[in-house]
């Protein structure tokens, strides 16, 4: 029996909601629907009264997590797409981040993003969120990439006492899959080394984590060695792991689905360039989507983000310098 | 859906009966005093940041405060000292969030109205208008999903803050639940500088209630015991089952938007309307019909020396250190970043 990355997320929340009594989600569809990608199918019937359809208010469906959160509540909100986040942001970034430095009190809520690009997905139901999340102080930001990460993590991201942003990748949902669900994880916030390789370090997250990897598989073909970091978790930045990796290789890129103006690529190069301009044999180069509203056409859409194609390109020339 | 009620400052007290009349005017008494000597310091220098003061809204927004009992959720705006005082946040929280106590409910690290300690249910305002609202609507879910009956919620805003989508979102999402809130809107005339005809097109804001689905009370914010009624009213009808409550309460700020602001924009003639009646002195006079006059002049006297008393102790209290700060916004493991530029 296989386990999608889809499935990971609903059998995470069925066993947080069974072993949690503080645990309920909140969202648009989520109810007897099943959320718009099923994400919660049948978990409305399986815990009554606990997980609830919201009016069409993404303001007010994170206010109202912030203030059951803070009342001693673990809620989960289903953003439908990520995309739709920016209307909640407000209640994200000005309530909900700064609730502990403010008062001393946490408060614990997850917000769930379905994010990044599909075919014909467009300019609103494609975005990836996690820089302007992560931008703000009092929030963790999570990018899980396997179907072992989306399980692992959602649950200790509704275990944890602060908000965390939980950006799980659309293109994932239905195809990548698993054996079974994990039993152990990876400890929280650490990145990890998917591919090991001497010769470059290629630093990503989430569904581009796939794409490097089959670039790491191009270029081996080539005789190169490319060693894939998946950070996991974008905020906090795990840089140990990922100065130790360009310690080994001497030269980075950092790939990102979102835009390039900023972002967890931008960060990775900063922090490479600033703690570690000793380890490095090559400019520190990044990798991003166009900086355009994401398109509709999968002709336009294929070239506006970051592929293997592109990402071994990429590799190639940081390893030409 | 909308009613409307006059108050009756003429009732005697009684022996040995709780007087609301003396509960409301030692609240709006309190608030006044304490909100003149913010205003004195203010210009004096000795506040750290903005003062926004609730002049002439005392009535409607201390009467929302006595209405609630312990164990209830308030959430304040701007001009709510006397909420506040009503509902029992100490004076010394107030002084220790404008003068920048460390030792007060947010250390520092916010201050003047965004204070609010959320153990003893009052939360803490963010500045973005209409928030609270849904923020309010969430304590009250998890209540109920707790199991905890017989708990209210109230929140207030000005006719500003009605204009906002997350006011609307709020509002709308609790009718839908259901949830024992109160909103209460004080349609002070000007949110900062902007007339309420630039704010609204409707001829009274609790017009809308039917429009939400919920019950409407419109009163006179100067009459003090008409606020009393009101609100009582409210928060009992919110308390038994019947949903949210929205009270707009029309009256006039008598200041500017904060201490900075003269309010030089307020017309002369809403100035001498009944809208602009200080709900104080509708209370002195009451009071004064009622032959308490004493009584009155007592209040004042304990208010004024509460309000000395608690300058002088914040006044005396450390501020807040930037080497003892830890200068973490999470509490999750491997949180704290040192950012080597910092």
């Amino acid at each position: 029996m296989s386990v999608t990355y889809l499935d990971a997320i609903r059998s995470a929340q069925e066993k947080a909601l069974r072993d949690d009594p503080r645990v309920f989600i909140y969202g648009q569809d989520v109810g007897k629907f099943g959320g718009a990608f099923k994400a919660t199918k049948n978990l409305a019937e399986k815990f009554p009264g606990r997980v609830v359809d919201s009016p069409i208010s993404e303001d007010a469906m994170v206010g109202m997590a912030v203030g059951a959160a803070m009342e001693g509540m673990r809620p989960i909100v289903e953003m439908q797409f990520a995309d739709f986040s920016t209307v909640g942001l407000n209640q994200m970034l000005n309530h909900a981040a700064t609730t502990f430095w403010r008062t001393g009190k946490p408060c614990p809520m997850v917000l769930r993003l379905p994010s990044g690009g599909t075919p014909g997905s467009g300019p609103f139901h494609s975005q990836s969120m996690e820089a302007i999340y992560s931008h703000y102080p009092g929030i963790v930001v999570m990018t899980p990439a396997t179907v072992e990460d989306a399980y692992t993590m959602l649950l200790e991201a509704i275990e944890l006492p602060d908000p965390v942003v939980f950006c799980e990748h659309k293109l994932l949902y239905y195809h990548l899959k698993s054996e079974a669900l994990p039993e152990s994880a990876v400890p929280a916030f650490r990145a990890r080394v998917v591919r090991t390789g001497r010769d470059i370090t290629c630093v990503t997250y989430s569904a581009m984590v796939h794409e490097a990897v089959a670039a790491a598989e191009e270029l081996a073909e080539e005789g190169y060695e490319v060693e894939v970091v998946d950070l996991r978790t974008v905020k906090p930045l795990d840089t140990d792991t990922v100065l130790a990796s360009v310690a080994r290789t001497g030269r980075l890129l950092a790939v990102g689905e979102s835009w390039p103006w900023g972002g967890a690529s931008a960060e990775v190069v900063a922090r490479v360039a600033s703690e570690g301009f000793e380890l490095l044999d090559a400019p520190p180069k990044r990798l991003n989507a166009k900086d355009t509203p994401i398109p509709y056409h999968p002709n336009l859409w294929a070239a506006h983000r970051p592929t293997a194609v592109r990402i071994a390109a990429g590799l190639r020339e940081v390893l030409r310098y | 859906m909308a009613i409307r009620v006059a108050g009756a400052l003429e009732s005697k007290p009684k022996k040995g009966v709780v007087d609301p009349i003396e509960l409301l005017g030692r609240t709006i008494l309190r608030a006044r005093v304490l909100e003149d000597k913010l205003g004195n310091l203010y210009r004096a220098g000795r506040i750290v940041g903005g003062v926004y003061l609730g002049k002439g809204q005392e009535a409607l927004s201390g009467a929302g405060g006595l209405a609630l009992r312990k164990g209830d959720i308030f959430a304040p705006l701007i001009r709510d000292m006397a909420g506040r005082l009503g509902f029992g946040e100490p004076m010394v929280d107030a002084l220790r969030a404008y003068l920048g106590s460390r030792l007060g409910p947010m250390k520092g690290r916010d201050g003047n109205i965004h204070r609010g300690d959320i153990t003893r249910g009052i939360l803490p305002m963010i500045s973005h208008l209409g928030a609270m609202v849904s923020t309010v609507a969430g304590v009250l879910v998890a209540k109920r999903m707790k199991g905890e009956k017989g708990r209210v919620g109230l929140t207030c805003a000005g006719d500003g803050a009605t204009s906002t989508g997350s006011f609307h979102e709020g509002l709308n999402l609790a009718a839908v639940e259901k949830l024992p809130l109160v909103v209460v809107v004080a349609d002070n005339g000007y949110a900062y500088s902007t007339p309420r005809e630039r704010q609204f097109a409707c001829e009274d804001l609790v017009d809308r209630a039917k429009g939400y689905g919920v019950e409407g009370h419109g009163v006179d914010g100067t009459d003090p015991m008409a606020c009393w009624k009101v609100l009582q009213h409210a928060v009992e009808r919110a308390r038994e089952g019947a949903g949210p409550q929205l009270v707009v309460g029309k009256l006039l700020r008598l200041c500017g938007h904060g201490e900075h602001d003269d309010g030089s924009y307020v017309e002369k003639k809403i100035k001498s309307s009944e809208r602009g009646r200080d709900c104080l002195k509708v209370m002195e006079e009451g009071i004064k019909k009622r032959g308490q006059e004493k009584e009155w002049q007592g209040w004042r006297e304990e208010a004024q020396r509460e309000v000395e008393e608690a300058v002088a102790k914040v006044s005396a209290e450390p501020v807040p250190d930037p080497f003892e700060e830890d200068w973490r916004a999470t509490q999750s493991d491997g949180m704290a970043e040192v950012m080597v530029a910092s």
